[in-house]
């Protein structure tokens, strides 16, 4: 059976994104900070779906720890799923550099970090498929979250590049853009009905578009033609707005 | 996050500020900066029971934590549905010891309801079947009881509509089974009495339930269809089924996509569809085999078939009455008739012995009636409720969204023992909804 890991195993975007793929038979590697945590989702997708799930320790923002964390796994995952992210207080951030660290590291140098290591194995194998849970908001920095907005750009640069790169080696990299999606991150944001996603729809885009090895997904679909919309406001009007 | 929520019956509506959790502590947190709190499942009650200004979903809390497939025992957060518990049980031969006529609820929601099904005179409630669960309580404890440990709060917690506490874990024993199928038979009776005799006649069987056309009058007042089962052998099954005799074939599945306008229910449609309804058993008596969905949930094969009643809701009146006052339940049934408010969906059923202290069944008829909400439907009730309370019976907490206080005091002889349990594990009241403020439960 094929293996999937998935680092930031705690989310809720995680949860479905692994049973996604463990009711269609991948075994599942459970990566997160908190390992307790996981425990009942690892009985939880054995029992349902009948295939192996592991549990391992994994800290996003401990970037010295990711290489004996990667050569520790029971073994190399075919799939790497990247879902880790911290949004954190875009306030806060503005002053308190403690939060803006936090921001940054968790959703772009802690990527890079543990999927530079993982790219490099991939590239000597000559095989494997990496998908990186980006975001929207990193497609025009807005006011009200560029911190996060800006780590996610960098995020979505790093996986562009990275795919160009792994291209040639046979490794398949596929950068994920989800809008708005039902999770405890976004809990308490008011967010539009008709634009917002299920976990699972995620989960769904995320595995068909691995099997039909695509590069770029917008999830809800039609997220591509409003981003298309927000990045083509020329910037003078664009400034003045309050997103 | 803010939003308008209500219940099964889309009546009452109202804004709540729901949160949800995936793991304990998240939960802890969300109890230690409220005052007043309710646990929701699926939403699968039908009136107020399970609103209130602050709600905990317990729907991404929904992992299976032990699956014995020896010895049938579940273990499980309270989160999970039970249609996901059959897919994962069935094909291994278990099926639920207890199931109600929907299977998307949650574990949490049959445990606060202590649901009932078609077996209940045989084999009781919810309740009977749990082994232990866990609750957190109003001091932020999280307490594993079961009939032996913490016994007032176990007690209490079946049946208690989430005021002790949040509940987090569930384990329960399971029923064996050889195959998903159903042998069913159907029998038609011309009046209340026909069926109130078979359903005596056929009591040895394992599921029973009846439909009742409520409409009419004179000698065929209270005519309807008895429907038994058992849980088929794989012998009796056809060729075909016998391949894969734990397997089902998925079905499409059709919705109500929109709120009818009210008028599409009326008497004439309800009195048509029962006519029709009744009419379509041509014999006396059918046999068949058929998959367990149809027989357990025939209307989950309608999604949102509440929005059938349109916009301004439905309230789903659920009593039950001791076995030898019949005469309470032609007293009802002859109101109901004479006022012309033909529910489309009534549901008799015999219910067996019951030892409890707060869950709705108890030997006796129960019959569950659809009322759209309109003017007068609630003094019309409430009249209801007197003879409902003149005969010793009781309304189903689970399906109520208006029973005045003093019927709920009057009506469960353990009214003040469940409010005193309250008090030990919620004494500050942390666990409230509309529906036990209006019973002056945690008022």
């Amino acid at each position: 059976m094929p293996t999937v890991l998935i680092l930031g195993a705690g989310s809720d975007m995680a949860v479905a994104i692994a049973r996604q793929f463990a009711s269609n038979k991948y075994d599942i590697q459970l990566a997160a900070r908190n390992v307790a945590s996981l425990s009942a989702l690892e009985q939880d997708l054995h029992i349902r779906y009948g295939v192996t799930a592991s549990t391992h320790t994994f800290d996003a923002t401990d970037f010295t720890s990711h290489a004996a964390f990667y050569t520790a796994l029971p073994q190399p995952p075919d799939v790497t799923i990247s879902v880790f992210g911290y949004l954190g207080s875009q306030e806060r951030g503005q002053s308190d550099w403690n939060e803006a660290a936090r921001i940054l590291h968790t959703n772009y140098t802690g990527a890079v970090s543990v999927l530079n290591i993982i790219a490099d194995e991939y590239a000597a194998r000559g095989a494997g498929t990496i998908v990186g849970i980006s975001s929207v908001a990193g497609e025009r920095g807005r006011q009200s979250n560029y911190l996060y907005g800006s780590a996610k750009a960098g995020f979505t640069a790093y996986l562009s590049g990275l795919r160009n790169r792994l291209f040639h080696k046979g490794v398949h990299v596929l950068s994920v853009q989800p809008g708005f999606v039902y999770t405890r991150m976004t809990e308490n944001m008011k967010t539009p009905a008709p634009l917002t996603a299920q976990p699972q729809d995620v989960a769904k885009d995320v595995y068909n578009a691995v099997k039909a090895k695509k590069n770029v997904i917008y999830t809800k679909w039609f997220w591509r033609y409003i981003m298309l919309i927000i990045k083509s406001i020329p910037e003078g009007i664009f400034k003045k707005l309050k997103l | 996050m803010e939003k308008r929520l209500a219940n099964w019956g889309n009546y009452p509506a109202m804004s709540c500020d729901e949160t949800t959790f995936s793991q304990e502590e998240q939960v802890q947190d969300f109890i230690s900066t409220h005052s007043s709190v309710i646990a929701r499942g699926n939403g699968r009650c039908y009136g107020d029971a399970s609103l209130a200004q602050h709600s905990v979903s317990t729907l991404k809390y929904d992992k299976v934590l032990a699956f014995d497939i020896t010895n049938g025992v579940f273990e499980c957060q309270s989160g999970i549905t039970l249609d996901q518990i059959l897919d994962i049980i069935v094909p291994q031969g278990w099926f639920l010891p207890v199931t109600p006529g929907t299977k998307f609820i949650t574990v949490g929601g049959a445990v606060a309801s202590d649901v009932h099904g078609k077996n209940h005179h045989v084999d009781g409630s919810f309740s009977g079947h749990i082994i232990d669960m866990d609750v957190i309580t109003g001091n932020k404890e999280t307490i594993t009881c079961s009939a032996s440990i913490h016994p007032d709060l176990f007690w209490a917690t079946c049946g208690g509509m989430g005021l002790t506490g949040i509940i987090t874990r569930v384990r329960f024993g399971l029923k064996k089974i050889n195959t998903a199928y159903i042998r069913q038979k159907q029998i038609k009776a011309r009046n209340l009495e026909d069926l109130i005799r078979l359903f005596e006649e056929y009591k040895d069987y394992t599921y029973s339930m009846a439909w009742i056309d409520c409409l009419q009058k004179g000698d065929s007042f209270g005519r309807g269809i008895l429907i038994v089962g058992e849980h088929a052998t794989p012998d009796e099954l056809s060729e075909q089924q016998r391949k894969a005799p734990l397997q089902l074939a998925a079905k499409r599945k059709l919705s109500v996509p929109f709120n009818l306008p009210s008028f599409v229910l009326n008497t004439l449609t309800v009195k048509a569809f029962n006519w029709l309804y009744y009419l379509k058993n041509t014999k006396r008596e059918i046999n068949n085999v058929i998959p367990y969905e149809p027989f357990f949930y025939p209307l989950d094969a309608i999604l949102h078939w509440n929005r059938g009643y349109g916009k301004a809701g439905f309230v789903q009146y659920q009593f039950v009455l001791p076995l030898e006052k019949k005469e309470g339940l032609v007293a009802i049934l002859q109101k109901i008739s004479d006022a012309g408010l033909g529910s489309f969906l009534a549901v008799l059923k015999v219910f067996g012995k019951q030892d409890s202290l707060i869950s709705f069944p108890m030997e006796g008829y129960t019959l569950a009636l659809d009322f759209p909400v309109r003017k007068g439907l609630f003094e019309f009730l409430d009249k209801l409720d007197e003879i409902v309370l003149q005969y010793g019976g009781r309304l189903y907490l689970s399906k109520d969204a208006r029973m005045k206080q003093e019927v709920f005091w009057q009506s469960y002889p353990n009214a003040q023992k469940f409010a005193d349990i309250i008090k030990t594990y919620n004494g500050t009241k942390l666990f409230r909804s509309v529906q036990s403020d209006r019973l002056l439960l945690t008022e």
